[in-house]
């Protein structure tokens, strides 16, 4: 699986991705420095999680500007595989390839701690590795991670299917006012979605942060082991 | 203080901070009156947070060298040799006189700080850790500062993406004015890419890289040097703000011109800014350097020869470069979209000479400015006579004894403060906050960890000074021992009142000779720190007050191989053995204070060869697998240690201890020292066995197992009913 990385100037997680797709595939991935105005063949293009810009204005919003995020709209628009990670998700919502918008968490805190997802929707590139309803632990580390879209596509979200996880305890349940298992606040408890063809993910949690046992567990890498064998063919 | 140039005399001196004696000094260097300018260089160089007049005689009796130690105290941090070829380069600084005014900001810039002095030496940090000391809870300023340190902090590193992953808080009445933001920094560089601040070469360009100079900051180093009153809040316009963006930009860029062969030496502008930066690489290099400040990136119009070299705008280095390599250097830097700037050049004069406007506004000679700076050797006085003890007496017993002592602010959880700081990015952080006694960070693409600690108890100090300055070492060490890790240096991080007082003096003098015999005592140098004195405020009634004494420790210690590293949770099944002798020391604990209400005794004794056997054992039991999670008896004693254990693993223990020969609240919440409990399989006979060999007091305290913490009477308190005793503190007072 050839994969690229974005850094955009305040990118802080590229070190963490790479750690964990070179652990499923075996070679570094690219990095894509945010002014290319071209991209290498790619099977996956990754916006990893940190600080774009510092944040300023909006989280994501001037990165969803800059000068590759064109390229990758192209990327997208020709079928491409992306995941965006925390930061990386706030830039897709702001680049308008994934619905919604991540809003200050409810508690108005930073918060940097464990949490549960559910898996929603299984056979997706990205969840091709779990069943629907399976549960696992991933680190949370933001300050704006609360999910929130009008109704309406909420609504077409959870009809179409397009709800990847949900925050949940850890047997599973959700609970969209329990401040323990939904720790941001999110409209119905989503902490991932997808675009309408499945190849784009937006998530809020660090599943890359959580696939060597030395650090705790491995419960992450279902999603890069399923991308490797969604993507190499 | 005002940047417009007014006449130069004592007075104006005496307001910039200097002494007339020092003044006077000044006078007879430079042969005249100094200008404004001139005289703003001097009084930054001279206060004390640069010059450490008061404090540099004892720094010098504190053990330095050890045969890992590449760098010890003089550079920007301290550096170790960790194995493979690597360097851990560390180091501890304190922002308490800015948090205070401005907590936010006072804190984030505090973090900004300490990792420019790291990275500086071309070490990418890979963990931040703080050592946080506030008022009585109950009062509402302290509910702001903790609520505005603890942003700062998480807003600062989160952003720069080093994980924070430890640190330790208390609260005592005597930080209700002053309370302390100590922050420390871990990087780890190749051993054979260090770099070092002194400049050399003459004709070589000095540049100056990263944020633009504003008004910010101007004179910060002699406001760290004077005691608050209670207009401090009014002194807010002289703290920094940081931008953690450009301060990661800024790590980058600087990593990526270190990897090319361009740079001389750097240093980053922290206090006193551009002064001390540019005196401090000059004198250490032996050359003169001239500054050319129309060439300063500047943020604003019409800034004075002085507000430029006075400020403490952030995120900001200076550098020598080779003279044919300054387009690689800027082109790295126009990447990033960082100032980069040729300000000046370095000279044979040995002078600092600054220009502006076609104005010389200040031609100082470098050498008498370094060496002629005042050193005092202040006067004691007498060490305040500890109150007795008293009469001991149990009114509530054991077991609600312990649901007070979890639940008081000393042992609540800190997951609140935790969980505001990012300890995951990187991905190589083996054991999180709470996880084990030290964190444990991987470095990555090796086998190596690093076992990192802050740790100081302030009330042991301000009993005992000198016995209180050698527990904050030991306890360092002993929680680094306690993970199986290597103890290596400490940085250490000096916070006292005014040294002018001789009662003051006395106990700075006696914490650091503490200090000094525990380092040699454990092999355990100290590389790297920073002293904060003045840490006093005078209330309205004119009676100034002290914080308690606190040297702060900054431990570091390795593992050749991480993963045999050992937390501190209950595993699930075994027996849990006590390691350390068991005397009851009921002085100065948690215990009375929260019980008894009362702060009195003597601290507990520090027995530096009993400390040293004992953890040399614990560490090689680890190493062997003996022992397979482990955490050290501190504050609150060995009650609370087990609970601790209980609610990390989420397993309990039934403790069966038939007759400890003493007074039960001793033996449970007694706070003697070089004690551990290991947690071990089987009935723990093999490891008694084996201490006993060792010459290393050892008992079977209970067998592992269950959901509570049973005492000897048949007592069990569940570990929900732990873990909601303790959970509550911070939750209740910050977010009610």
């Amino acid at each position: 699986m050839k994969a690229g990385i974005v850094v955009f100037p305040g990118t802080n997680r590229e070190r963490d991705m790479a750690i964990a797709l070179r652990s499923v595939t075996g070679t570094a991935p690219v990095m894509l420095w945010h002014g290319e105005t071209s991209l290498p063949d790619l099977d996956l293009i990754v916006l990893p999680g940190g600080f774009s810009y510092g944040d300023y204005l909006r989280c994501g919003a001037m990165a969803a500007h800059s000068p590759i995020m064109r390229e990758i709209r192209t990327f997208a628009a020709r079928g491409g595989h992306i995941l965006g990670v925390c930061n990386g998700f706030q830039i897709l919502t702001e680049t308008g390839l994934l619905p919604g918008a991540l809003l200050r968490n409810a508690g108005l805190r930073f918060l940097s701690q464990d949490c549960w997802l559910r898996v929603e929707e299984a056979g997706t590139p990205f969840t091709r590795n779990w069943k629907k309803g399976d549960v696992f632990r991933t680190p949370l580390a933001h300050g704006d991670g609360n999910y929130v879209a009008d109704v309406t596509t909420v609504d077409r979200l959870e009809g179409e299917g397009l709800i990847a996880f949900r925050y949940s305890d850890a047997k599973g349940v959700v609970d969209v006012a329990d401040r323990l298992s939904n720790p941001n606040g999110s409209m119905n408890a989503i902490a991932g979605v997808l675009s309408e063809n499945r190849r784009i993910c937006g998530m809020m949690p660090h599943p890359e942060d959580l696939v060597d046992p030395l650090m705790g567990g491995v419960d992450g890498r279902p999603l890069f082991e399923g991308l490797v064998e969604a993507l190499v063919q | 203080m005002s940047g417009a140039v007014r006449e130069v005399n004592e007075e104006l001196a005496r307001e910039f901070g200097l002494t007339s004696e020092e003044y006077n000094r000044v006078v007879s260097i430079m042969g005249r009156t100094p200008s404004f300018t001139e005289l703003g260089v001097f009084s930054v160089m001279w206060s004390e947070h640069c010059s450490y007049k008061s404090s540099r005689k004892w720094l010098r009796t504190l053990p330095t060298t050890a045969p890992w130690v590449i760098h010890g105290p003089g550079e920007n941090a301290g550096v170790v040799d960790i194995g493979q070829g690597l360097a851990a380069i560390f180091k501890m600084e304190s922002h308490n006189h800015p948090s205070f005014i401005e907590p936010y900001q006072g804190a984030a810039t505090g973090v900004g700080g300490i990792l420019r002095d790291v990275f500086t030496m071309g070490a990418r940090p890979v963990a931040n850790l703080n050592a946080l000391r506030f008022g009585d809870p109950a009062t509402p300023r302290t509910r702001e500062i903790v609520d505005g340190v603890v942003r700062g902090i998480g807003g600062y590193g989160n952003c720069v993406g080093v994980p924070t992953v430890g640190g330790e808080v208390n609260f005592h009445r005597a930080y209700d004015g002053n309370p302390l933001v100590n922050a420390m920094t871990v990087g780890v560089a190749h051993q054979d890419k260090i770099f070092l601040s002194a400049a050399a070469g003459v004709g070589n360009p000095v540049v100056y890289v990263g944020s633009k100079t504003g008004r910010d900051g101007i004179h910060g180093a002699t406001m760290s040097s004077a005691e608050f009153d209670e207009n401090a809040l009014a002194k807010r316009p002289t703290v920094q703000v940081g931008d953690p963006f450009v301060e990661k930009l800024l790590i980058e860029a600087c990593l990526e011109l270190m990897a090319t062969d361009a740079i001389v030496a750097i240093q980053d502008m922290g206090a006193a800014g551009l002064t001390s930066s540019s005196v401090e690489m000059a004198g250490k290099g032996g050359v003169g350097i001239d500054l050319d400040l129309d060439a300063v990136p500047q943020r604003e119009p019409g800034m004075t020869a002085y507000e430029m070299m006075l400020s403490e705008s952030q995120e900001r280095m200076l550098m020598v470069l080779k003279p044919d390599r300054t387009d690689i250097a800027r082109a790295i830097f126009e990447k990033w979209e960082l100032d980069f700037a040729i300000i000046g050049t370095l000279t044979d004069t040995g002078h600092i000479v600054v220009r502006h406007k076609g104005q010389v506004e200040a031609d100082i000679p470098l050498d008498p400015l370094a060496e002629q700076a005042p050193i005092y050797d202040r006067p004691r006085g007498e060490l305040k006579a500890v109150e007795p003890l008293g009469p001991i007496h149990d009114p509530v017993g054991i077991e609600q004894a312990l649901i007070r002592l979890i639940g008081c602010p000393d042992l609540a959880s800190r997951a609140w403060i935790w969980n505001q700081y990012d300890s995951t990015v990187g991905g190589q952080t083996v054991r999180r906050p709470g996880g084990a006694d030290a964190a444990i960070v991987k470095i990555e693409d090796t086998s190596i960890g690093l076992a990192l600690t802050t740790d100081c108890t302030p009330r042991y100090c301000q009993a005992t000074p000198r016995s209180g300055g050698a527990q904050a070492v030991a306890e360092a060490w002993r929680n680094i021992t306690a993970t199986g890790a290597r103890p290596l240096a400490v940085t250490d991080n000096l916070n006292f009142g005014n040294p002018e007082k001789p009662e003051i003096m006395a106990q700075f003098v006696a914490a650091i000779e503490g200090m000094g015999e525990a380092c040699r005592a454990l092999d355990f140098p100290v590389v790297s720190g920073n002293v904060s004195l003045y840490n006093e405020t005078r209330g309205p009634d004119g009676e100034a007050i002290s914080i308690l004494p606190t040297p702060a420790i900054g431990g570091l210690g390795v593992l050749e191989d991480v993963s045999r590293s050992v937390g501190l949770g209950m595993p699930e099944g075994g027996s849990l053995v006590l390691i350390g002798k068991t005397d009851g020391a009921l002085g100065q604990s948690i215990w009375l204070r929260e019980i008894l209400g009362r702060e009195t005794g003597d601290a507990p004794e520090v027995d530096l060869a009993a400390e040293r056997r004992n953890g040399d054992f614990v560490r090689e039991q680890i190493l062997n697998g003996a022992i397979v999670a482990c955490h050290d008896v501190s504050d609150g004693g060995i009650l609370v240690a087990v609970s601790e254990m209980a609610m990390a693993g989420g397993t309990g223990c039934v403790l069966d201890v038939p007759d400890s020969g003493m007074r039960p609240e001793a033996f449970w919440f007694g706070e003697d020292q070089a004690r551990y409990l290991a947690a071990v399989q089987g009935d723990g006979a093999d490891l008694v066995a084996a201490a006993q060999g060792a010459g290393v007091p050892a008992r079977v305290l209970g067998q592992i197992g269950g959901d509570s913490v049973t005492l000897p009477s048949g007592a069990a308190i569940s570990i929900a009913r732990l873990k909601v005793a303790n959970a509550a503190f911070f939750p209740d007072l910050m977010d009610r």
